[in-house]
């Protein structure tokens, strides 16, 4: 009876608290994220040009984008980007970490190291990279000042290769996150397993492949996450480091996105490319949730 | 006096020049408009030049709080007076005569359905070409006139080991010798046809090729150094003589002053290889903007100090360029300055002052993009003459 002075209907102000707080980024995350790709959703059906003007025009920014020899350009570079980013970061991060792990001297000071790059922002690691690519300033000028006249790195020049030059830096300031990310992995690893196998006389290699990798695989998932949505999202690298250039060979969908958006007057344009990205990342987020969520509900 | 001095209002203005001869040439408007009551706000947007401002720029203004004026170039000028955002100027620029004084292709920007929108304050003239003046002498050699001369020309400084062209491999800079290849090469009715009217059997055209296979031999004098590189350190190459010419509008003879050099003497000013006779144009205006009665007085009295002979004198002096009124005596002005007033005068009355796409007074944004997509491409690849002009038109086609 002692509840009954407190009916369910009424609560305490207390009880009220963590909705009161809640409430306002919830509401901001829904007006400012959800509200506005639906926003850009809309806007990618409209001619929308300078302003956005709701005049509707079904998928012909669609149409458009697809046909624009420079969006072909971008998508060819995200998957280039995207996928030598993902790989080269993933692998060289784990060999990092397992060395690291191999209990060596000056464990921490490797560790900081290798995550500083992780510190600098996109925007300094383009300048640093171009000043270093740049074959009037950086290495081939460097080597060919050493003697090896021939020597020849002219990759950020090289529309053809300038795109491997952005993965260069890209992978530069990741590897050190995903490495720390992978020895926290290895170190949650159940060491009594270990030592059974090692017991067992299985050789190191085998250990690691068998038992360490497969052990690890929530944390290749993460990686993989983390890693294709700074690659969608990568920006500010392609800016420093390129411009977008030579030409536009290393436009990727983010700075096709802005140009149009806010240089070119082609909002419509613009929301339809972002629209595209939106949806590519879905592609690869929502199979992830859909399991981690899974995974929840069965823990 | 002061009191009467107080309260005049005050007037929001964005804009970026902010390097030092520019800030202090806007600062002589800022003490005119002080003399008169006037407070002078400057609307800061970091980030510098351009773009930042203007997305910022378009969150005021469709917040319903726009400036009362905004340093724009040519078509975005033309878009937002079409979206309605733009005030009403004619009360002081039918008796100050603006019409009489100022250029009629550049009113053609200033002006939206009739009537004044903004007060253009300059005009550049991007068909430059500056030369070293030692490296041309001691080669023996002239500034070259027509593409012809150009390839010879480059030729020769090659052989000798000479850089012939600085150049900064960004989009708008290929498009400034683009616009310069295609008036040099096409003529001045050829560059009205395709460039500025973008018909497409221009666009397509055996010209076109043409022009085309110019900027492939264009590329050929540049550095293998060359993309991205800022248009001042290909400028402050032809400065030290680490190379022998640039093609660029007259904003370099900042640099050129800026480094101790005079232009005319060490650094050669000549119009674009083929271009003499014709003036290509770029003008910044002060945008105004459809602000409240309250507002308003204010603002039309910074209309009328941006369009004084004075202001236009003192700040094109530091700018480089010359005043958009031709009534301005250019006694002050360098050779090069001189020579553009002249021209410009010339041109005017022969019908080929023009404006530059690659500076945007030539097409809206959409279609500019798309040139300078296609001529970007061709110059950083070994896509062909043909092949270029046809991406051209169909570019050009999908953006409009």
């Amino acid at each position: 009876m002692a509840y009954s002075e407190k009916p369910a209907g009424k609560r305490t102000l207390g009880s009220f608290l963590p909705e009161a707080v809640l409430a306002p980024s919830v509401l901001m995350v829904l007006v400012g994220v959800y509200g506005f790709m639906l926003f850009s959703v809309i806007l990618s059906f409209t001619g929308s040009k300078m302003f956005p003007r709701f005049v509707f025009t079904g998928f012909d920014q669609y149409e458009r984008l697809f046909s624009n020899p420079r969006w072909t350009v971008a998508v060819q570079n995200i998957f280039i980007f995207a996928s030598l980013y993902i790989i080269c970061a993933t692998l060289l991060g784990l060999l990092l970490a397992i060395l690291i792990d191999r209990r060596i001297r000056a464990e921490a000071v490797f560790r900081t190291i290798f995550l500083y790059p992780m510190a600098l922002s996109f925007i300094v690691t383009g300048v640093i990279w171009q000043w270093l690519l740049n074959p009037g300033l950086g290495l081939e000028r460097m080597v060919q000042s050493w003697g090896w006249e021939s020597f020849s790195f002219k990759w950020l020049v090289d529309p053809d290769m300038a795109i491997y030059t952005v993965v260069i830096a890209g992978v530069w300031q990741v590897t050190g996150f995903v490495m720390a990310m992978f020895l926290a992995g290895l170190r949650g690893i159940n060491q009594e397993i270990l030592s059974a196998a090692r017991m067992d006389g299985a050789p190191t290699l085998k250990i690691y492949s068998r038992i360490i990798i497969p052990a690890l695989r929530p944390v290749f998932l993460t990686a993989f996450v983390i890693e294709a949505h700074l690659a969608i999202k990568s920006y500010d690298l392609v800016v420093a480091l390129t411009k977008g250039g030579p030409g536009y060979a290393t436009e990727l969908p983010s700075t096709f996105m802005y140009t149009t958006t806010f240089t070119r007057n082609e909002m419509g344009l613009g929301a339809a490319s972002a629209v595209v990205m939106l949806v590519a990342l879905a592609v690869i987020i929502i199979p992830y949730l859909y399991s981690e969520l899974r995974n929840e509900r069965r823990g | 006096m002061p009191a009467q001095a107080q309260d005049q209002g005050s007037v929001e203005v964005l804009h970026w020049w902010t390097s030092g001869g520019e800030a202090a040439a806007v600062n002589v408007l800022k003490e005119n408009l002080e003399q008169q009551g006037i407070a002078w706000n400057d609307m800061p947007v970091a980030g510098g030049a351009g773009e930042a401002a203007m997305t910022a720029l378009r969150a005021r203004v469709t917040s319903g709080n726009p400036p009362t004026a905004a340093q724009l170039l040519g078509m975005s000028l033309k878009a937002w007076a079409e979206e309605g955002y733009l005030g009403d100027l004619t009360e002081v620029a039918e008796p100050e005569g603006w019409d009489a004084v100022v250029p009629e292709p550049i009113q053609e920007f200033g002006k939206y359905d009739g009537h004044w929108v903004a007060a253009p304050v300059n005009i550049h003239r991007p068909n430059w070409l500056w030369s070293n003046a030692k490296i041309f002498e001691e080669n023996g050699l002239t500034p070259p006139k027509t593409w012809e001369e150009f390839n010879q020309v480059a030729q020769t400084l090659q052989d000798k080991g000479i850089q012939p062209l600085a150049h900064g491999g960004q989009n708008w800079q290929d498009a400034t010798i683009f616009d310069d290849v295609v008036l040099g090469i096409g003529g001045p009715e050829f560059y009205q046809k395709a460039i500025i009217e973008a018909d497409p059997e221009a666009l397509g055209s055996d010209t076109m090729v043409q022009v085309f296979d110019q900027m492939r031999k264009i590329r050929g004098f540049v550095d293998p150094n060359f993309s991205g590189r800022d248009w001042n350190l290909a400028t402050a190459m032809v400065l030290k003589g680490d190379a022998a010419m640039q093609l660029m509008g007259d904003w370099a003879k900042g640099e050129i002053i800026a480094a101790g050099m005079k232009p005319g003497t060490d650094i050669l000013c000549t119009t674009a290889p083929g271009t003499e006779g014709a003036f290509l144009f770029n003008t910044d205006f002060f945008a105004m903007f459809d602000v409240g009665e309250e507002r308003k007085p204010a603002q039309l009295a910074m209309a009328s100090a941006a369009m004084s002979p004075e202001f236009q004198e003192t700040f094109n002096l530091a700018k480089g360029s010359i005043p958009a009124r031709t009534d301005v005596p250019g006694d002050q002005f360098d050779p090069c300055g001189q020579k553009s007033m002249a021209d410009i005068k010339a041109a005017q009355e022969a019908g080929t002052l023009m404006g530059s796409m690659a500076h945007g007074h030539a097409q809206p944004p959409a279609v500019q993009g798309a040139m300078f997509d296609v001529v970007t491409n061709h110059f950083n690849s070994d896509q062909s003459s043909a092949d270029a002009a046809q991406a051209l038109v169909d570019a050009v086609a999908a953006a409009q």
